[in-house]
């Protein structure tokens, strides 16, 4: 009595959905670019700049009440949302909290310091007992500095990923990885375009995890369809691939629930701070899983991969290519 | 594969019992913090008090004591990227030189003419404009007879100025070799000043560091809003105050006094960085008062200024406040003076470190501040704790449902692998903060990806392999390379993060990376180990995975 996922010896023809797959793929990575560009995505003050001041108060304080009295001080773009947390509760986490938004000051690239000050005191002027959680504030330099590091690096990460899969495996399985990874990034962003969650540096740390556990997904399954291709040398590749994913497929689902149930955990509990984050990280397991058994080797199909492993010649792998442990 | 000598027994459980030990003190956290205090206290040399005492014997020294050190974003404190613009001091540089300028050309007047400053232009740049452009080559020469060494390990053998000429104006410009020299003078000195003003606020010991060229990283924890730490510029004049306000005069508030203020006149006699030195002291009444003293240049001004005004006041302004504003009583020629007035010892020695401390060379611009309440960061501790511990029973829970025994094994592993993280974080210092508080998280979850990978291998291989022993052989040396090709790609991620990341998303990284060289150890020794234990023990016929 155990407790199975996925019957013991399953033979799903996962490579006939190919096409099908391939096309709702393609499509909703294209409709995440549309969107992307044309809904945007809510940048956070890591990128954009601006002021970020979280207030939490006793008793609650309509919305309204914030933005009337920063609407009077002249600082431009102000937004006032509440945060409700459902697990304050359980927590202990301060109630009645408000993430108050504040455009960037002018062009100066120096922090407006003044604008803090004067916002906090005709806040706490107005309401009472009201008391200011966190304060943030990025200059437009150092924003902008930021945008470009968090590009750099998901190129890098998707650059290097690249090049440890051909050196590991052969061309076309680093073609089908970066695939699954452009995928699964291409997707990601475009939720938070729909979402319009806001988007700042550790969203970006959630992407290059995404990258690395899809990647982790992805190598799994390419470890034994890289086995089972010396093994049944002569059967045709579409049959291998389909073995393949059906023997890991027990393990590629528990590895998911297992991490899965630690995200959610984290995002119900976790408190507001890394909400964005966790919820980033929800959604990428579950494109990164679908994008292993689907995106990855579909693109291995169509490239067609070599079938005779046993010469070593120069188009093959590295001499790194054939470690067994 | 399943062979385990005893060294290597050992060598397992050892690792996993430091580990353990490692950790534990973070339990205590609280406790152990006071501590460490008391003892870093007791060892630079002060009386410990009673407090203190206690505290100390309330955790053993020959315990561990090493602590995981909690982010800004977990205790509460402020964060500030400011930038030093080391151009303003080139400016004053100028401003400086151009009586000396004017003197030397003033010497040979009859060759060059008039001479006129002009003003329009960078203001990093000297240009005067002689009347008699024929004479420009003694011009030039006189002006280069002005030039100094420059001083500094990189420059040595240059002169500190350029002149040249353009047309009829005489232009004049530091050297790239002063240049270099006088911003790392700049960054040194503005370092310097925040280290000792942060000093004085902030309960723990802040984070002062450059970063690159012109940057200074400040990390104060402990401190309630980074707006009492804004750091603003202080070029400290001393003027004079008048009777009533007009052009030319400025109002500003009394440093100590509420609703006092002074009228001042604008110009500035003596500027901050000619100030040396400021020492709490005493008068000739035993009153507690403050001496300074200034650099020759500033010296000889002030001697000028005290010997022109006996008997009026003048101000000493720090930050747009007037701090003092004392009466003058006699000439005072040597650069160096007192300041009495109705101070109290603390307010002496305050003043004190405030004129040393407050002379900023160069314009500060703030380009990020972050201040977390401690309110929030013990929120986040205690959601992060919380989210912790439900993570890890959920996938307790799992594992010993999908696995049976081998589950428990694995759970075996994944405690002591949760333990080993903690307690690498403690003794190597690291940084944990609220991402990385997730990333232990995340990696619970995918520690027991490695031992899933080995199990569900070790089912198929039931399938096929005779006995039990022979199979889990085969499950653990088939899996092992995709364990290590999955992890190898996850720890790429972790490393790019860090090297590009800042702050909290560091930690993040750290703890990723961290995590996952625990979960492959533990995975691939502590869970064989325990299989391995019980299959000697018991010797079954077959066994369910």
């Amino acid at each position: 009595m155990r407790l199975r996922l996925v019957p013991e010896k399953t033979s799903i023809p996962f490579m006939k959905y190919g096409r099908t797959t391939t096309i709702g793929s393609g499509a909703v990575c294209l409709l995440s670019l549309v969107l992307l560009v044309v809904l945007g995505l809510n940048f956070g003050i890591d990128f954009r700049g601006g002021t970020m001041i979280m207030a939490a108060t006793e008793a609650p304080v309509p919305v309204g009440e914030y933005r009337d009295r920063l609407g009077a001080l002249d600082i431009g773009d102000v937004s006032v949302t509440e945060i409700s947390d459902p697990a304050a509760d359980l927590t202990g986490a301060a109630k009645n909290t408000v993430m108050i938004r504040i455009e960037q000051q002018g062009d100066d690239p120096a922090i407006q310091n003044d604008t803090i000050v004067a916002v906090k005191d005709a806040l706490s002027a107005a309401i009472p007992g009201v008391t200011f959680l966190s304060t943030e504030s990025v200059g437009g330099k150092v924003s902008g500095e930021l945008v470009q590091a968090g590009i750099l690096a998901v190129v890098l990460a998707v650059g290097a990923v690249l090049f440890y899969i051909w050196l590991r495996f052969e061309w076309q399985f680093a073609v089908g990885a970066v695939a699954a990874l452009v995928h699964d990034v291409t997707l990601t962003m475009g939720i938070f375009a729909v979402t319009q969650i806001e988007f700042n540096l550790s969203i970006i740390a959630a992407i290059l995890t995404i990258v690395g556990y899809s990647l982790n997904d992805t190598v799994v399954v390419f470890d034994r369809v890289r086995e089972n291709l010396r093994r049944y040398k002569k059967t045709e590749l579409r049959e291998v691939l389909d073995l393949s994913i059906n023997e890991t497929l027990s393990r590629t689902l528990m590895t998911s629930v297992t991490t899965l149930l630690a995200l959610i955990s984290l995002y119900v509990l976790g408190g507001e701070v890394i909400r964005g984050f966790t919820f980033a990280m929800i959604f990428g397991v579950i494109v990164g899983t679908y994008s292993s058994i689907f995106v990855a080797t579909v693109i291995l199909l169509r490239l067609d991969v070599k079938r005779d492993w046993s010469k070593k010649d120069g188009a093959a792998g590295t001499q790194f290519a054939n470690i067994d442990a | 594969m399943l062979d385990f000598p005893i060294w290597k027994k050992a060598l397992i459980w050892g690792i996993c019992l430091l580990g353990v030990l490692a950790a534990a003190p973070n339990a205590n956290y609280t406790t152990v913090e006071s501590a460490n205090d008391a003892r870093a206290a007791a060892e630079a040399g002060q009386v410990l008090s009673a407090e203190q005492q206690a505290a100390l014997e309330a955790w053993p020294s020959w315990a561990p004591s090493s602590l995981v050190n909690l982010g800004l974003d977990l205790r509460g404190g402020a964060h500030l990227l400011v930038e030093v613009q080391v151009r303003d001091v080139y400016a004053a540089r100028m401003e400086a030189m151009w009586p000396d300028v004017r003197d030397a050309l003033k010497e040979i007047r009859d060759k060059v003419g008039t001479i006129r400053r002009v003003a329009d232009g960078p203001e990093d740049v000297l240009r005067v404009r002689i009347g008699n452009p024929e004479a420009m080559p003694e011009a030039l020469q006189a002006v280069r007879g002005l030039s100094r060494q420059v001083i500094s390990l990189t420059g040595v053998g240059q002169r500190d100025i350029d002149v040249t000429n353009d047309g009829d104006t005489i232009v004049v410009t530091l050297s790239e070799a002063e240049r270099t020299a006088t911003d790392e003078r700049t960054m040194q000195q503005s370092l310097e000043i925040i280290r000792r003003r942060v000093d004085e606020a902030g309960t723990r010991e802040p984070t002062i560091q450059r970063q690159g060229k012109d940057r200074i990283l400040v990390q104060v924890p402990g401190i309630g809003s980074a707006e009492e730490l804004f750091i603003e510029t202080v070029v400290r004049e001393t003027g004079n105050p008048d009777e009533r306000p007009g052009p030319g005069n400025i109002v500003l508030p009394s440093l100590d006094e509420e609703g006092v203020y002074f009228v001042l006149r604008r110009r500035t006699v003596v500027t901050g960085d000619e100030l040396i030195d400021a020492q709490p002291s005493f008068d000739q009444n035993g009153q507690p008062a403050v001496s300074f003293r200034f650099n020759p240049s500033g010296g000889r001004k002030f001697g000028v200024y005290t010997a022109d005004h006996v008997g009026d006041r003048f101000a000493i302004v720090l930050d747009d406040e007037v701090v003092s504003a004392p009466r003058i009583i006699s000439h005072i020629p040597g650069g160096s003076g007192q300041i009495t007035g109705r101070f109290t010892v603390e307010e002496s020695t305050r003043l004190a470190i405030l004129l040393r401390a407050g002379a900023l060379p160069a314009d500060i611009s703030v380009l990020e501040q972050r201040t977390i309440g401690p309110e929030l960061g013990q929120d986040s501790i205690d959601s992060g704790r919380i989210a912790s511990v439900i993570a890890f029973i959920a996938v307790l829970i799992y594992m010993i449902l999908s696995y049976g025994r081998f589950g428990i094994y694995a759970n075996i592993a994944l405690l002591f692998n949760v333990a080993l993280i903690f307690g690498i974080l403690s003794v190597w210092g690291a940084t944990l903060t609220l991402p990385g508080i997730a990333g232990i998280i995340l990696t619970i979850g995918m520690a027991v990806d490695a031992n899933v990978l080995i199990f569900e291998r070790i089912r198929e291989e039931l399938r096929t392999a005779r006995g039990p022993a022979r199979a889990i052989e085969r499950g653990y040396e088939k899996a092992l390379s995709a364990i290590i090709d999955a992890n190898i790609t996850t720890l790429i991620a972790a490393a790019i993060l860090y090297a590009v990341g800042s702050g909290p998303v560091r930690g993040f990284a750290v703890t990723l990376g961290i995590g996952i060289l625990t979960s492959v150890f533990t995975a691939i020794f502590v869970t064989r180990l325990l299989i391995s234990g019980w299959l000697a023990r018991r010797r079954p016929k077959t066994i369910t995975v």
